[in-house]
Protein backbone atom coordinates (compact mmCIF):
# COMPACT_ATOMS: atom_id res chain seq x y z
CA UNK A 1 0.00 0.00 0.00
CA UNK A 2 0.91 3.56 -0.60
CA UNK A 3 2.40 5.77 2.27
CA UNK A 4 -0.01 7.85 3.71
CA UNK A 5 2.07 10.78 3.33
CA UNK A 6 4.80 11.64 1.50
CA UNK A 7 6.66 14.77 1.17
CA UNK A 8 9.89 16.07 -0.08
CA UNK A 9 11.70 19.01 -0.08
CA UNK A 10 10.05 21.28 2.07
CA UNK A 11 10.81 24.79 1.70
CA UNK A 12 9.17 27.49 3.55
CA UNK A 13 10.48 30.86 4.10
CA UNK A 14 8.61 34.08 6.43
CA UNK A 15 9.55 37.66 6.00
CA UNK A 16 10.19 37.86 2.54
CA UNK A 17 13.16 35.11 2.93
CA UNK A 18 14.57 36.26 6.12
CA UNK A 19 13.34 33.41 8.64
CA UNK A 20 14.02 30.16 7.02
CA UNK A 21 11.74 27.89 8.89
CA UNK A 22 11.89 24.48 6.91
CA UNK A 23 15.00 23.93 4.57
CA UNK A 24 14.31 21.22 2.33
CA UNK A 25 12.67 18.64 4.73
CA UNK A 26 11.41 15.12 3.56
CA UNK A 27 8.42 13.50 5.67
CA UNK A 28 6.63 9.81 5.51
CA UNK A 29 3.99 8.11 7.26
CA UNK A 30 3.31 4.89 6.00
CA UNK A 31 0.23 3.72 6.14
CA UNK A 32 -0.84 2.76 9.22
CA UNK A 33 1.46 3.96 11.55
CA UNK A 34 2.15 6.61 13.74
CA UNK A 35 5.34 9.10 12.82
CA UNK A 36 6.77 11.36 15.59
CA UNK A 37 8.08 14.82 14.69
CA UNK A 38 10.07 15.71 17.25
CA UNK A 39 11.63 19.38 18.07
CA UNK A 40 12.48 21.84 20.33
CA UNK A 41 10.54 25.28 19.64
CA UNK A 42 10.98 26.77 16.36
CA UNK A 43 12.13 23.73 15.03
CA UNK A 44 9.70 24.36 12.21
CA UNK A 45 6.57 21.26 13.36
CA UNK A 46 4.50 23.82 13.05
CA UNK A 47 5.33 25.01 9.49
CA UNK A 48 5.70 21.52 8.19
CA UNK A 49 1.84 20.56 9.79
CA UNK A 50 0.51 23.39 8.12
CA UNK A 51 1.85 22.83 4.79
CA UNK A 52 0.82 18.68 5.21
CA UNK A 53 -2.86 20.33 5.89
CA UNK A 54 -3.12 22.49 3.03
CA UNK A 55 -3.19 25.96 5.30
CA UNK A 56 -0.17 27.30 4.05
CA UNK A 57 1.83 26.71 0.85
CA UNK A 58 5.47 25.81 0.56
CA UNK A 59 8.44 27.81 -1.10
CA UNK A 60 9.62 24.53 -2.74
CA UNK A 61 9.08 20.96 -2.19
CA UNK A 62 6.20 18.98 -3.43
CA UNK A 63 4.11 15.81 -2.22
CA UNK A 64 1.33 13.31 -1.72
CA UNK A 65 -1.09 13.37 1.29
CA UNK A 66 -3.91 10.43 1.62
CA UNK A 67 -3.21 9.51 -1.94
CA UNK A 68 -3.74 13.23 -2.88
CA UNK A 69 -1.19 15.35 -4.30
CA UNK A 70 -0.79 18.81 -1.81
CA UNK A 71 -0.41 21.73 -4.11
CA UNK A 72 -2.74 20.15 -7.40
CA UNK A 73 -5.60 18.92 -5.44
CA UNK A 74 -5.84 20.69 -1.58
CA UNK A 75 -9.59 20.23 -1.47
CA UNK A 76 -9.28 16.58 -2.04
CA UNK A 77 -6.73 16.59 0.40
CA UNK A 78 -9.12 18.39 3.16
CA UNK A 79 -11.84 15.84 2.54
CA UNK A 80 -9.35 13.06 4.12
CA UNK A 81 -7.33 14.52 6.70
CA UNK A 82 -8.32 15.97 10.09
CA UNK A 83 -6.30 18.38 11.54
CA UNK A 84 -5.97 19.34 15.31
CA UNK A 85 -3.71 22.33 15.25
CA UNK A 86 -1.00 23.64 18.14
CA UNK A 87 -3.67 26.11 19.83
CA UNK A 88 -7.12 24.15 20.38
CA UNK A 89 -9.32 26.43 17.69
CA UNK A 90 -12.57 25.19 19.28
CA UNK A 91 -15.55 28.08 18.85
CA UNK A 92 -15.49 28.79 22.70
CA UNK A 93 -18.99 30.36 22.36
CA UNK A 94 -20.48 27.37 20.51
CA UNK A 95 -20.59 24.22 22.86
CA UNK A 96 -19.01 21.15 22.24
CA UNK A 97 -21.56 19.51 20.58
CA UNK A 98 -22.48 22.48 18.03
CA UNK A 99 -18.37 22.76 17.70
CA UNK A 100 -18.10 19.12 16.48
CA UNK A 101 -21.85 18.84 14.22
CA UNK A 102 -20.65 22.25 12.98
CA UNK A 103 -17.64 19.94 11.85
CA UNK A 104 -19.35 17.56 10.49
CA UNK A 105 -21.85 19.75 8.78
CA UNK A 106 -18.93 21.28 6.39
CA UNK A 107 -17.19 17.65 5.76
CA UNK A 108 -20.71 17.16 3.75
CA UNK A 109 -22.50 15.14 6.09
CA UNK A 110 -26.23 15.61 6.20
CA UNK A 111 -27.77 17.04 9.85
CA UNK A 112 -28.55 13.54 11.22
CA UNK A 113 -25.48 12.11 10.51
CA UNK A 114 -23.77 15.04 11.76
CA UNK A 115 -25.88 14.71 15.00
CA UNK A 116 -24.74 11.41 15.30
CA UNK A 117 -20.91 11.93 14.78
CA UNK A 118 -20.81 14.57 17.27
CA UNK A 119 -22.67 12.80 20.41
CA UNK A 120 -20.54 9.27 19.38
CA UNK A 121 -17.49 11.59 19.55
CA UNK A 122 -18.47 13.49 22.63
CA UNK A 123 -18.52 9.95 24.04
CA UNK A 124 -15.48 8.81 22.80
CA UNK A 125 -13.73 11.84 24.18
CA UNK A 126 -15.49 11.86 27.79
CA UNK A 127 -17.13 14.95 26.85
CA UNK A 128 -20.62 13.61 26.61
CA UNK A 129 -21.67 15.70 30.26
CA UNK A 130 -19.78 18.95 29.07
CA UNK A 131 -21.59 18.27 25.68
CA UNK A 132 -24.35 21.17 25.84
CA UNK A 133 -22.03 23.38 27.76
CA UNK A 134 -20.00 26.43 25.51
CA UNK A 135 -16.59 25.73 25.11
CA UNK A 136 -15.40 28.71 27.04
CA UNK A 137 -16.14 26.87 30.19
CA UNK A 138 -13.94 23.98 29.42
CA UNK A 139 -10.42 23.10 31.20
CA UNK A 140 -7.83 22.87 28.74
CA UNK A 141 -8.01 19.39 28.58
CA UNK A 142 -11.23 19.04 27.55
CA UNK A 143 -10.76 21.83 24.97
CA UNK A 144 -7.65 19.86 23.86
CA UNK A 145 -9.86 16.57 23.27
CA UNK A 146 -12.48 18.71 21.76
CA UNK A 147 -10.15 19.60 19.25
CA UNK A 148 -8.74 16.08 18.43
CA UNK A 149 -12.32 15.02 18.52
CA UNK A 150 -12.45 17.86 15.23
CA UNK A 151 -10.02 16.20 13.64
CA UNK A 152 -11.91 12.71 13.79
CA UNK A 153 -15.17 13.88 12.62
CA UNK A 154 -14.86 12.66 9.04
CA UNK A 155 -13.13 9.41 10.27
CA UNK A 156 -10.11 11.04 8.09
CA UNK A 157 -7.59 8.30 6.61
CA UNK A 158 -4.72 10.45 8.14
CA UNK A 159 -4.77 12.92 11.35
CA UNK A 160 -2.21 15.49 11.77
CA UNK A 161 -1.97 16.13 15.70
CA UNK A 162 0.65 19.59 16.48
CA UNK A 163 1.75 19.03 19.80
CA UNK A 164 -1.50 17.61 21.54
CA UNK A 165 -0.39 17.20 24.36
CA UNK A 166 1.79 20.39 25.58
CA UNK A 167 0.30 22.39 28.86
CA UNK A 168 -2.01 19.43 29.83
CA UNK A 169 -1.48 18.18 33.22
CA UNK A 170 -0.21 14.46 33.31
CA UNK A 171 -3.55 13.01 33.79
CA UNK A 172 -4.96 14.26 30.58
CA UNK A 173 -1.66 13.56 28.97
CA UNK A 174 -2.27 10.28 29.56
CA UNK A 175 -5.88 10.17 28.90
CA UNK A 176 -5.01 11.68 25.59
CA UNK A 177 -2.41 9.13 25.03
CA UNK A 178 -4.50 6.05 25.23
CA UNK A 179 -7.07 7.85 22.75
CA UNK A 180 -4.77 8.34 19.71
CA UNK A 181 -3.07 4.54 20.32
CA UNK A 182 -6.86 3.21 20.37
CA UNK A 183 -7.08 5.69 16.65
CA UNK A 184 -4.23 3.97 15.16
CA UNK A 185 -5.01 0.83 16.44
CA UNK A 186 -8.60 1.22 14.26
CA UNK A 187 -5.70 1.74 11.03
CA UNK A 188 -5.32 5.69 11.04
CA UNK A 189 -1.84 7.23 9.88
CA UNK A 190 -1.03 9.81 12.26
CA UNK A 191 1.62 12.62 12.25
CA UNK A 192 1.88 14.14 15.41
CA UNK A 193 4.75 16.77 16.59
CA UNK A 194 6.03 17.00 19.91
CA UNK A 195 8.66 18.48 22.58
CA UNK A 196 8.04 15.62 24.63
CA UNK A 197 10.98 12.84 24.11
CA UNK A 198 8.90 10.47 26.15
CA UNK A 199 6.00 11.28 23.90
CA UNK A 200 7.39 10.31 20.78
CA UNK A 201 8.89 6.99 22.10
CA UNK A 202 5.62 6.24 23.33
CA UNK A 203 3.53 6.82 20.37
CA UNK A 204 5.54 6.85 17.23
CA UNK A 205 6.78 4.04 15.02
CA UNK A 206 9.08 6.28 13.57
CA UNK A 207 10.78 9.13 14.68
CA UNK A 208 12.30 12.53 12.91
CA UNK A 209 14.39 14.38 15.06
CA UNK A 210 14.29 18.12 13.51
CA UNK A 211 15.96 21.68 14.53
CA UNK A 212 16.29 24.38 12.63
CA UNK A 213 14.00 23.32 10.03
CA UNK A 214 16.09 20.48 9.16
CA UNK A 215 15.87 16.26 9.54
CA UNK A 216 19.02 15.79 12.07
CA UNK A 217 17.74 12.10 12.97
CA UNK A 218 15.86 9.76 11.12
CA UNK A 219 14.51 5.75 12.95
CA UNK A 220 12.70 4.23 15.15
CA UNK A 221 12.95 5.34 18.92
CA UNK A 222 15.41 2.11 19.17
CA UNK A 223 17.33 3.28 16.85
CA UNK A 224 17.81 6.74 17.60
CA UNK A 225 18.99 5.08 21.04
CA UNK A 226 21.49 2.73 19.26
CA UNK A 227 22.93 5.65 17.68
CA UNK A 228 24.10 6.47 21.11
CA UNK A 229 26.22 3.16 21.58
CA UNK A 230 22.98 1.37 22.75
CA UNK A 231 22.53 0.28 26.43
CA UNK A 232 25.45 1.01 29.44
CA UNK A 233 25.91 -0.79 33.03
CA UNK A 234 26.20 1.54 35.77
CA UNK A 235 27.92 0.19 39.43
CA UNK A 236 28.68 1.70 42.48
CA UNK A 237 30.57 -0.21 44.47
CA UNK A 238 30.70 -1.00 48.06
CA UNK A 239 33.01 1.58 50.23
CA UNK A 240 36.60 0.05 50.47
CA UNK A 241 36.22 -2.08 47.15
CA UNK A 242 39.14 -1.46 44.70
CA UNK A 243 37.99 0.15 41.43
CA UNK A 244 41.04 -0.43 39.35
CA UNK A 245 40.07 -4.46 40.19
CA UNK A 246 36.94 -4.16 38.97
CA UNK A 247 37.84 -2.44 36.27
CA UNK A 248 40.56 -5.59 35.30
CA UNK A 249 37.45 -7.65 35.91
CA UNK A 250 34.95 -5.84 33.76
CA UNK A 251 36.83 -4.84 30.68
CA UNK A 252 36.04 -8.36 28.92
CA UNK A 253 32.25 -6.93 28.99
CA UNK A 254 32.84 -3.60 27.77
CA UNK A 255 32.24 -2.46 24.10
CA UNK A 256 33.81 0.89 24.70
CA UNK A 257 35.55 2.89 27.14
CA UNK A 258 34.51 2.71 30.74
CA UNK A 259 34.19 5.74 32.54
CA UNK A 260 34.90 5.86 36.11
CA UNK A 261 34.32 8.38 38.98
CA UNK A 262 36.16 7.62 42.10
CA UNK A 263 34.48 9.64 44.42
CA UNK A 264 31.26 8.15 44.37
CA UNK A 265 33.18 4.57 43.44
CA UNK A 266 31.14 4.83 40.61
CA UNK A 267 31.82 2.84 37.14
CA UNK A 268 29.91 3.20 33.80
CA UNK A 269 30.41 1.55 30.59
CA UNK A 270 28.69 0.60 26.93
CA UNK A 271 27.62 -2.83 26.47
CA UNK A 272 26.38 -5.55 24.14
CA UNK A 273 23.20 -7.67 25.38
CA UNK A 274 21.38 -6.03 27.38
CA UNK A 275 20.30 -7.91 30.72
CA UNK A 276 22.00 -10.86 30.15
CA UNK A 277 25.17 -9.05 29.91
CA UNK A 278 24.20 -7.25 33.26
CA UNK A 279 23.60 -10.88 34.66
CA UNK A 280 26.99 -12.16 33.66
CA UNK A 281 28.70 -8.89 34.83
CA UNK A 282 27.29 -9.52 38.12
CA UNK A 283 28.02 -13.45 38.37
CA UNK A 284 31.64 -11.99 37.44
CA UNK A 285 31.55 -9.64 40.31
CA UNK A 286 30.44 -11.74 43.33
CA UNK A 287 33.23 -14.55 41.80
CA UNK A 288 35.71 -12.06 42.42
CA UNK A 289 34.09 -10.95 45.58
CA UNK A 290 34.02 -7.43 44.49
CA UNK A 291 30.51 -5.84 46.17
CA UNK A 292 28.24 -3.55 44.77
CA UNK A 293 25.75 -1.43 46.22
CA UNK A 294 23.80 -0.46 43.31
CA UNK A 295 24.49 -1.95 39.74
CA UNK A 296 21.50 -1.57 36.85
CA UNK A 297 21.22 -1.55 33.30
CA UNK A 298 20.48 2.25 31.70
CA UNK A 299 19.04 2.83 28.26
CA UNK A 300 19.90 6.25 27.00
CA UNK A 301 16.80 8.61 26.77
CA UNK A 302 15.84 10.36 23.72
CA UNK A 303 17.05 13.27 25.74
CA UNK A 304 20.39 11.96 25.44
CA UNK A 305 19.84 11.47 21.67
CA UNK A 306 18.62 15.06 21.90
CA UNK A 307 21.70 16.07 23.69
CA UNK A 308 24.19 14.82 21.34
CA UNK A 309 22.69 15.45 18.03
CA UNK A 310 21.60 19.25 18.48
CA UNK A 311 24.02 20.25 21.45
CA UNK A 312 20.84 21.41 23.44
CA UNK A 313 18.66 19.33 25.55
CA UNK A 314 14.52 19.94 24.98
CA UNK A 315 14.49 19.41 28.57
CA UNK A 316 13.91 23.31 29.40
CA UNK A 317 11.03 23.86 27.53
CA UNK A 318 9.91 20.87 29.07
CA UNK A 319 10.50 21.54 32.77
CA UNK A 320 8.43 25.26 32.09
CA UNK A 321 5.72 22.96 30.63
CA UNK A 322 5.22 20.88 32.85
CA UNK A 323 5.39 23.17 36.24
CA UNK A 324 2.93 25.48 33.72
CA UNK A 325 0.70 22.29 32.93
CA UNK A 326 0.44 21.78 36.97
CA UNK A 327 -1.93 25.39 37.22
CA UNK A 328 -4.03 23.80 34.87
CA UNK A 329 -7.29 22.43 35.83
CA UNK A 330 -7.48 18.28 35.95
CA UNK A 331 -9.80 16.69 33.99
CA UNK B 1 -24.59 23.24 -3.09
CA UNK B 2 -21.86 22.57 -1.17
CA UNK B 3 -21.53 26.63 -1.25
CA UNK B 4 -25.08 26.87 0.19
CA UNK B 5 -25.22 24.51 2.84
CA UNK B 6 -21.69 25.91 4.14
CA UNK B 7 -22.37 29.56 3.98
CA UNK B 8 -25.90 28.35 6.09
CA UNK B 9 -23.67 26.53 8.55
CA UNK B 10 -21.46 29.12 9.32
CA UNK B 11 -24.14 31.91 9.34
CA UNK B 12 -26.28 29.86 11.77
CA UNK B 13 -22.61 29.60 14.00
CA UNK B 14 -22.57 33.45 13.79
CA UNK B 15 -26.19 33.33 14.76
CA UNK B 16 -25.81 31.70 17.59
CA UNK B 17 -22.94 34.34 18.72
CA UNK B 18 -25.44 37.22 18.11
CA UNK B 19 -27.86 35.46 21.03
CA UNK B 20 -25.11 34.54 23.54
CA UNK B 21 -23.21 37.15 23.59
CA UNK B 22 -26.10 39.77 24.43
CA UNK B 23 -24.04 41.99 25.54
CA UNK B 24 -22.42 42.96 21.87
CA UNK B 25 -26.20 43.28 20.85
CA UNK B 26 -26.81 45.90 23.64
CA UNK B 27 -23.86 47.84 22.31
CA UNK B 28 -24.89 47.47 18.64
CA UNK B 29 -28.89 48.44 19.93
CA UNK B 30 -27.97 51.13 22.61
CA UNK B 31 -25.58 53.54 20.56
CA UNK B 32 -28.25 54.32 17.36
CA UNK B 33 -30.96 54.95 20.56
CA UNK B 34 -28.33 57.55 21.53
CA UNK B 35 -27.87 58.99 18.53
CA UNK B 36 -31.49 59.41 17.54
CA UNK B 37 -31.92 61.06 21.31
CA UNK B 38 -28.58 63.13 21.32
CA UNK B 39 -28.95 64.69 17.74
CA UNK B 40 -32.83 65.15 18.09
CA UNK B 41 -32.64 66.86 21.07
CA UNK B 42 -29.37 68.78 21.16
CA UNK B 43 -29.19 69.90 17.56
CA UNK B 44 -32.50 69.74 16.91
CA UNK B 45 -32.64 73.21 17.84
CA UNK B 46 -29.62 74.54 16.63
CA UNK B 47 -29.48 73.34 12.46
CA UNK B 48 -32.26 74.77 10.81
CA UNK B 49 -33.57 72.94 7.83
CA UNK B 50 -35.74 75.15 5.63
CA UNK B 51 -39.62 73.99 4.81
CA UNK B 52 -38.93 70.97 7.39
CA UNK B 53 -38.67 69.45 10.76
CA UNK B 54 -35.24 68.75 12.02
CA UNK B 55 -36.43 65.18 13.37
CA UNK B 56 -37.92 64.39 9.83
CA UNK B 57 -34.64 64.93 8.48
CA UNK B 58 -32.36 63.85 11.05
CA UNK B 59 -33.95 59.82 11.10
CA UNK B 60 -32.41 59.09 7.63
CA UNK B 61 -29.05 60.29 8.02
CA UNK B 62 -28.69 58.49 11.36
CA UNK B 63 -29.50 55.11 9.26
CA UNK B 64 -27.30 55.53 6.77
CA UNK B 65 -24.48 56.21 9.51
CA UNK B 66 -25.18 53.25 11.57
CA UNK B 67 -25.77 50.83 8.99
CA UNK B 68 -22.16 52.14 8.12
CA UNK B 69 -20.88 51.29 11.51
CA UNK B 70 -22.67 47.64 11.39
CA UNK B 71 -20.29 46.47 8.69
CA UNK B 72 -17.33 47.28 11.02
CA UNK B 73 -18.67 44.32 12.85
CA UNK B 74 -18.36 42.18 10.10
CA UNK B 75 -14.57 43.29 9.99
CA UNK B 76 -13.95 42.66 14.07
CA UNK B 77 -15.64 39.23 13.67
CA UNK B 78 -13.41 38.25 10.93
CA UNK B 79 -10.34 39.57 12.67
CA UNK B 80 -11.31 38.02 15.83
CA UNK B 81 -11.37 34.49 14.00
CA UNK B 82 -8.19 35.23 11.97
CA UNK B 83 -6.50 35.85 15.43
CA UNK B 84 -8.39 32.69 17.23
CA UNK B 85 -7.16 30.28 14.59
CA UNK B 86 -10.94 29.59 13.83
CA UNK B 87 -10.90 30.48 10.25
CA UNK B 88 -7.64 28.40 9.97
CA UNK B 89 -9.50 25.71 10.84
CA UNK B 90 -12.24 26.10 8.65
CA UNK B 91 -9.64 26.59 6.00
CA UNK B 92 -8.40 22.66 7.13
CA UNK B 93 -12.20 21.70 5.99
CA UNK B 94 -13.24 20.98 2.21
CA UNK B 95 -15.32 23.93 2.26
CA UNK B 96 -16.41 26.48 -0.70
CA UNK B 97 -14.30 29.09 -0.26
CA UNK B 98 -16.54 31.79 -0.35
CA UNK B 99 -18.40 29.92 2.70
CA UNK B 100 -17.26 31.76 5.49
CA UNK B 101 -16.92 35.22 4.21
CA UNK B 102 -20.85 34.67 2.70
CA UNK B 103 -21.63 33.75 6.11
CA UNK B 104 -20.72 36.25 8.18
CA UNK B 105 -21.84 39.30 6.26
CA UNK B 106 -24.66 37.44 5.45
CA UNK B 107 -25.45 36.89 8.92
CA UNK B 108 -24.49 40.34 10.21
CA UNK B 109 -27.16 41.48 8.29
CA UNK B 110 -29.42 40.78 11.65
CA UNK B 111 -27.54 43.04 13.61
CA UNK B 112 -28.34 46.27 10.82
CA UNK B 113 -32.27 44.86 11.02
CA UNK B 114 -31.89 45.03 14.31
CA UNK B 115 -30.46 48.46 14.72
CA UNK B 116 -33.02 49.73 12.21
CA UNK B 117 -35.67 48.34 14.15
CA UNK B 118 -34.89 49.85 17.08
CA UNK B 119 -34.09 53.17 15.69
CA UNK B 120 -36.97 53.17 13.95
CA UNK B 121 -39.18 53.20 17.21
CA UNK B 122 -36.70 55.76 19.22
CA UNK B 123 -37.58 57.87 15.75
CA UNK B 124 -41.51 57.31 16.36
CA UNK B 125 -40.99 58.11 20.06
CA UNK B 126 -39.40 61.65 18.93
CA UNK B 127 -41.67 62.48 16.66
CA UNK B 128 -40.59 61.26 13.34
CA UNK B 129 -43.17 59.23 11.08
CA UNK B 130 -42.92 57.37 7.60
CA UNK B 131 -45.30 59.49 5.27
CA UNK B 132 -45.02 57.41 2.56
CA UNK B 133 -46.70 53.76 1.10
CA UNK B 134 -45.94 50.45 2.92
CA UNK B 135 -43.59 49.53 -0.29
CA UNK B 136 -41.59 52.76 -0.71
CA UNK B 137 -40.64 52.48 2.95
CA UNK B 138 -39.20 48.95 2.49
CA UNK B 139 -37.48 50.31 0.13
CA UNK B 140 -35.41 52.29 1.69
CA UNK B 141 -35.09 50.41 4.10
CA UNK B 142 -33.54 47.20 1.81
CA UNK B 143 -31.57 50.26 -0.07
CA UNK B 144 -29.95 51.10 3.19
CA UNK B 145 -29.58 47.09 4.22
CA UNK B 146 -28.06 46.27 0.71
CA UNK B 147 -25.82 49.01 0.96
CA UNK B 148 -24.37 48.37 4.43
CA UNK B 149 -23.92 44.97 2.78
CA UNK B 150 -21.86 46.33 0.19
CA UNK B 151 -20.03 47.85 2.67
CA UNK B 152 -19.09 44.85 5.42
CA UNK B 153 -17.42 43.22 2.34
CA UNK B 154 -15.26 46.13 2.28
CA UNK B 155 -14.46 45.45 6.22
CA UNK B 156 -14.02 41.41 5.38
CA UNK B 157 -11.18 42.08 2.69
CA UNK B 158 -9.74 44.86 5.56
CA UNK B 159 -9.79 42.29 7.94
CA UNK B 160 -8.51 39.38 5.99
CA UNK B 161 -5.46 41.82 5.38
CA UNK B 162 -4.82 43.30 8.64
CA UNK B 163 -6.55 40.92 11.04
CA UNK B 164 -6.25 43.44 14.40
CA UNK B 165 -9.37 44.59 15.98
CA UNK B 166 -8.26 47.65 17.38
CA UNK B 167 -6.88 48.30 13.46
CA UNK B 168 -10.10 47.75 12.32
CA UNK B 169 -12.22 49.86 14.65
CA UNK B 170 -9.30 52.94 14.10
CA UNK B 171 -9.64 52.17 10.47
CA UNK B 172 -13.29 51.93 10.11
CA UNK B 173 -14.02 55.57 12.14
CA UNK B 174 -11.11 57.22 9.84
CA UNK B 175 -13.26 56.57 6.97
CA UNK B 176 -17.18 56.51 8.12
CA UNK B 177 -17.19 59.77 10.16
CA UNK B 178 -15.92 61.76 7.36
CA UNK B 179 -17.92 60.09 4.76
CA UNK B 180 -20.88 60.08 7.08
CA UNK B 181 -20.24 63.70 8.39
CA UNK B 182 -19.31 65.23 4.95
CA UNK B 183 -22.47 64.71 3.84
CA UNK B 184 -26.40 66.04 3.82
CA UNK B 185 -26.92 63.42 6.29
CA UNK B 186 -26.85 65.65 9.18
CA UNK B 187 -27.25 69.75 7.76
CA UNK B 188 -28.66 70.75 4.72
CA UNK B 189 -25.89 70.24 2.01
CA UNK B 190 -26.14 73.83 1.15
CA UNK B 191 -24.70 74.65 4.86
CA UNK B 192 -21.37 73.43 3.89
CA UNK B 193 -18.37 75.53 2.11
CA UNK B 194 -18.00 74.77 -1.42
CA UNK B 195 -15.33 71.94 -2.04
CA UNK B 196 -17.04 70.02 0.74
CA UNK B 197 -19.90 70.69 -0.81
CA UNK B 198 -19.25 68.79 -4.25
CA UNK B 199 -17.79 66.05 -2.34
CA UNK B 200 -21.15 65.68 -0.44
CA UNK B 201 -23.52 65.54 -3.53
CA UNK B 202 -21.39 62.68 -5.11
CA UNK B 203 -20.89 61.26 -1.90
CA UNK B 204 -22.44 57.87 -2.04
CA UNK B 205 -24.13 58.30 1.86
CA UNK B 206 -25.81 61.85 0.42
CA UNK B 207 -27.40 59.45 -1.98
CA UNK B 208 -28.56 56.92 -0.07
CA UNK B 209 -29.66 59.61 2.53
CA UNK B 210 -31.48 60.98 0.05
CA UNK B 211 -33.07 58.10 -0.99
CA UNK B 212 -34.15 57.38 2.34
CA UNK B 213 -35.99 60.34 2.80
CA UNK B 214 -37.76 60.68 -0.45
CA UNK B 215 -39.02 57.25 -0.30
CA UNK B 216 -39.74 57.57 3.48
CA UNK B 217 -41.74 60.68 2.96
CA UNK B 218 -39.43 62.70 5.13
CA UNK B 219 -39.16 65.92 2.11
CA UNK B 220 -41.03 68.51 2.89
CA UNK B 221 -43.35 69.44 0.05
CA UNK B 222 -41.87 71.33 -2.86
CA UNK B 223 -37.91 70.77 -1.16
CA UNK B 224 -35.40 71.90 -3.23
CA UNK B 225 -33.30 69.11 -4.10
CA UNK B 226 -29.78 69.70 -5.50
CA UNK B 227 -28.54 69.70 -9.01
CA UNK B 228 -26.31 66.93 -9.08
CA UNK B 229 -27.18 64.42 -11.33
CA UNK B 230 -26.06 62.15 -8.04
CA UNK B 231 -29.35 63.45 -5.64
CA UNK B 232 -31.59 63.85 -8.55
CA UNK B 233 -31.22 60.41 -9.32
CA UNK B 234 -30.85 58.89 -5.69
CA UNK B 235 -31.71 55.23 -5.58
CA UNK B 236 -29.90 54.81 -8.70
CA UNK B 237 -27.03 56.43 -8.05
CA UNK B 238 -26.95 54.32 -4.43
CA UNK B 239 -27.61 50.94 -6.46
CA UNK B 240 -25.13 51.85 -8.77
CA UNK B 241 -22.63 52.02 -5.48
CA UNK B 242 -24.20 49.05 -4.30
CA UNK B 243 -23.30 46.91 -7.21
CA UNK B 244 -19.66 48.70 -7.94
CA UNK B 245 -18.67 47.80 -4.59
CA UNK B 246 -19.78 44.50 -4.57
CA UNK B 247 -18.65 43.62 -7.78
CA UNK B 248 -15.24 44.62 -6.51
CA UNK B 249 -14.82 44.08 -3.09
CA UNK B 250 -16.83 40.68 -2.90
CA UNK B 251 -14.33 38.59 -5.49
CA UNK B 252 -11.23 40.84 -3.44
CA UNK B 253 -12.32 39.26 0.03
CA UNK B 254 -12.25 35.87 -1.28
CA UNK B 255 -9.74 35.82 -3.62
CA UNK B 256 -7.26 36.89 -0.31
CA UNK B 257 -9.04 34.34 2.09
CA UNK B 258 -8.15 31.96 -0.93
CA UNK B 259 -4.48 33.21 -0.98
CA UNK B 260 -3.97 33.11 3.29
CA UNK B 261 -1.78 30.37 2.37
CA UNK B 262 0.83 31.87 0.67
CA UNK B 263 2.11 34.57 3.53
N1 LIG C 1 3.84 33.52 10.55
C1 LIG C 1 5.17 33.59 10.79
N2 LIG C 1 5.86 34.70 10.48
C2 LIG C 1 7.18 34.78 10.71
N3 LIG C 1 7.91 33.80 11.26
C3 LIG C 1 7.29 32.66 11.61
C4 LIG C 1 5.89 32.50 11.40
N4 LIG C 1 5.53 31.27 11.84
C5 LIG C 1 6.66 30.70 12.30
N5 LIG C 1 7.72 31.52 12.16
C6 LIG C 1 9.12 31.21 12.51
O1 LIG C 1 9.49 30.04 11.81
C7 LIG C 1 10.24 29.16 12.64
C8 LIG C 1 9.53 27.83 12.77
O2 LIG C 1 8.32 28.05 13.49
P1 LIG C 1 7.30 26.88 13.80
O3 LIG C 1 7.02 26.12 12.57
O4 LIG C 1 6.15 27.51 14.50
O5 LIG C 1 8.13 25.97 14.81
P2 LIG C 1 7.62 24.96 15.94
O6 LIG C 1 6.20 24.63 15.66
O7 LIG C 1 8.52 23.79 15.81
O8 LIG C 1 7.79 25.64 17.24
C9 LIG C 1 10.44 29.91 13.95
O9 LIG C 1 11.68 30.57 13.89
C10 LIG C 1 9.29 30.87 13.98
O10 LIG C 1 9.65 32.01 14.72
MG1 LIG D 1 4.62 24.82 16.83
Amino acid sequence: MSNAVEVQGLVKTYNKGEIKALKGLDLVVPQGKVLGVLGPNGAGKTTAVSILSTLLIPDAGQGVVAGYDLLKEPNKVRENIGLSGQFAAVDEILTGFENLHMFGRLYGMSNSEATARANELLAMFNLTDAGNRPAKGYSGGMRRRLDVAGALVARPQVIFLDEPTTGLDPQSRLGLWKTIRQLVADGASLLLTTQYLEEADHLADSIVVIDHGEEIAAGTADELKTQLGGDRVELTLTPGQSIEDAKSALAQFASGEIQVNEEDAQLLFPVDGGTTTLTRVLNELESKNIETIDAGLRRPTLDDVFLSLTGHTAEGDLIEKEEAADETEVV
Amino acid sequence: MSMLTDTAVVAKRNVIKIKRVPEVLVFVLLSPIMFVLLFAFIFGGAIDVPGSNYKEFLIAGIFAQTVMFGATFTGVGIAEDMQKGIISRFRSLPMHPSAVLAGRTGSDVIYNILSLLIMSLTGLLVGWSIHSSVPQAVLGYVLLLLFAYAFSWVMAYIALIVPSVEVINNASFMVIFPLTFIANTFVPLETLPGPLQVFAEWNPISAITQATRELFGNLPPGAQVPDAWSLQNPILYSLIWIVIIFVIFAPLAVLRYKKLGRK
